[in-house]
């Protein structure tokens, strides 16, 4: 026994778990990501699904049944500052990455939404009717709520301004309180509400309270109650990316080849 | 060692439980226990954690030094719970994903740390098996029955589906917000430990 407490026999150990223990992890880490990633890929089609209402909240649903229902809808790369699609690779295209390198990316000016870097290229979905016509857009967002950034896509019709959906696929909100962004009774609120006023303004702001039917209040959503900070951050994030910094040159260039 | 089989995988249910009388592990009690869904898989993430683990340093218990057992011990569990948290991600996504870093907290999860160096330094392998699984199941007897409250109560739902119709759903249930906050852990969990401790009166502890 005495040897165990030889310095040299305890480095020779340290080093042994050390490389054990890196190899099982490792091993079960690379073996396992493939997987990882196609549940990755997998639940993010299933978000964009249930923001253009193709698919309800909690409803089982197989691979096969995703790729289905997900056949009219496409991915579009576009340059965020022009709004003009440019060729890429959609599949492995990261935007979180690219928000990060200073090469791909420019610093936000200050935004309530907490955005400190804009990338230079977005990746969004347009679903197209049986003709070819644009029916509805698919756009992602993020920003800050109470505990972290919330990612989540916005779904909108081919005018451009009425809400179709919106569905929340990361966020690190209380579950109860600013979880209920993922309640389905709370998300149905959104359908028909007008994201800009007559002045092409962002208008849309989530409320403390109820703010009554889309007709009646069409720039407003009730609030959650007991997470106002997760409440503003909704807000603050349409704000942000429905303006100038995010998808307002994409907008306008829809708008303009509508008319 | 005179500690017997039937001994090591049942104390920790009643007579040792480790919530209840070490309370240790209360962190992750307090997080994931708010639907009974996640607390199932936490509760068989932790399970399996602590019973490789303890099996593990036990096997090892006369090779490692003692100078750097404490590391060793970490370096063996934070392996496992990386190698967890994977195959759940991996196997489980949506509830992973619930989960978030909780499964990742297991690591500082102070039973099985508690565990390996307090028994599975000591005992044989089988015997160190059986108080992995015990302990892990005293863990998750409280867990649950402390999710159980909790979904109750705080959303009117039993794993998912809907028991009492909650307001917002159209029925008559108004849930109680509190009861999806963590301090309503501590409530119930204290509340269990006020209860056993009535059951039991060997556990309290004595002042001085």
């Amino acid at each position: 026994m005495a040897n165990r407490q030889a310095t040299g026999y305890t480095l020779l150990f340290a080093t042994a778990i050390c490389i054990v223990c890196g190899i099982l992890v490792s091993s079960f880490a690379v073996s396992l990501e493939d997987l990882q990633d196609a549940n990755i890929a997998l639940d993010k089609q299933k978000r964009v699904l249930e923001a253009v209402g193709k698919l309800q909240p909690g409803e089982p649903i197989d691979e096969a049944q995703v790729a289905e229902r997900f056949a009219p809808i496409e991915p579009v790369l576009i340059e965020l500052t022009s709004g003009e699609a440019v060729d890429g690779d959609t599949a492995t295209f990261d935007q979180q990455r690219r928000a990060r390198d200073p090469a791909t990316s420019t610093e936000a000016p200050g935004n309530l939404a907490r955005v400190k870097r804009v990338p230079d290229r977005a990746l969004l979905y347009e679903m197209r009717g049986d003709g070819g016509e644009l029916e509805m857009i698919v756009l992602p967002i993020e920003g800050l709520g109470l505990w972290g950034t919330l990612y989540g896509f916005l779904a909108l019709d081919a005018d451009t301004t009425t809400v179709r959906g919106i569905t929340y696929y990361q966020h690190k909100e209380t579950p109860g309180l600013g979880g209920e962004v993922d309640n389905p009774t709370w998300k149905a609120n959104w359908p028909g509400r007008k994201a800009f006023d007559d002045d092409g303004d962002v208008r849309l702001a989530v409320i403390k309270g109820f703010a009554g039917s889309a007709e009646e209040e069409p720039h407003r959503v009730d609030g959650l109650a007991g997470a106002t900070i997760t409440s503003n951050g909704v807000t603050n994030m349409l704000d942000f990316w429905l303006g100038e910094n995010g998808f307002e040159p994409y907008l306008n260039r829809i708008r303009a080849e509508a008319n | 060692m005179a500690v017997k089989k039937s001994e090591a995988a049942l104390d920790p249910l009643f007579n040792n439980n480790p919530i209840a009388l070490q309370v240790l592990g209360i962190c992750s009690a307090l997080a994931v226990t708010t639907k009974m869904e996640t607390s199932v898989v936490m509760c068989a993430a932790v399970i399996c954690v602590l019973t490789l683990s303890n099996l593990t340093i036990s096997l090892l218990r006369h090779q490692i030094p003692n100078s750097i057992r404490i590391i060793v011990q970490l370096t063996v569990i934070a392996s496992l719970v990386i190698v967890t948290d994977q195959i759940l991600k991996a196997y489980v996504f949506e509830i992973s994903k619930q989960l978030s870093v909780f499964v990742g907290l297991i690591i500082t999860n102070c039973i099985i740390m508690g565990r390996a160096e307090a028994f599975a330094m000591q005992n044989p392998p089988s015997l160190a098996i059986l108080d992995g699984i015990g302990n892990g199941i005293g863990y998750s007897a409280i867990l649950m029955i402390t999710a159980f409250l909790r979904e109750l109560f705080g959303s009117g739902k039993l794993y998912g589906y809907s028991v009492l119709p909650t307001v917002s759903e159209g029925g008559w249930y108004l849930p109680n917000g509190l009861m999806l906050l963590s301090p309503a852990a501590f409530f119930i969990i204290g509340g269990l430990i006020w209860a056993l401790r009535v059951y039991k009166p060997a556990q309290v502890e004595m002042d001085g």
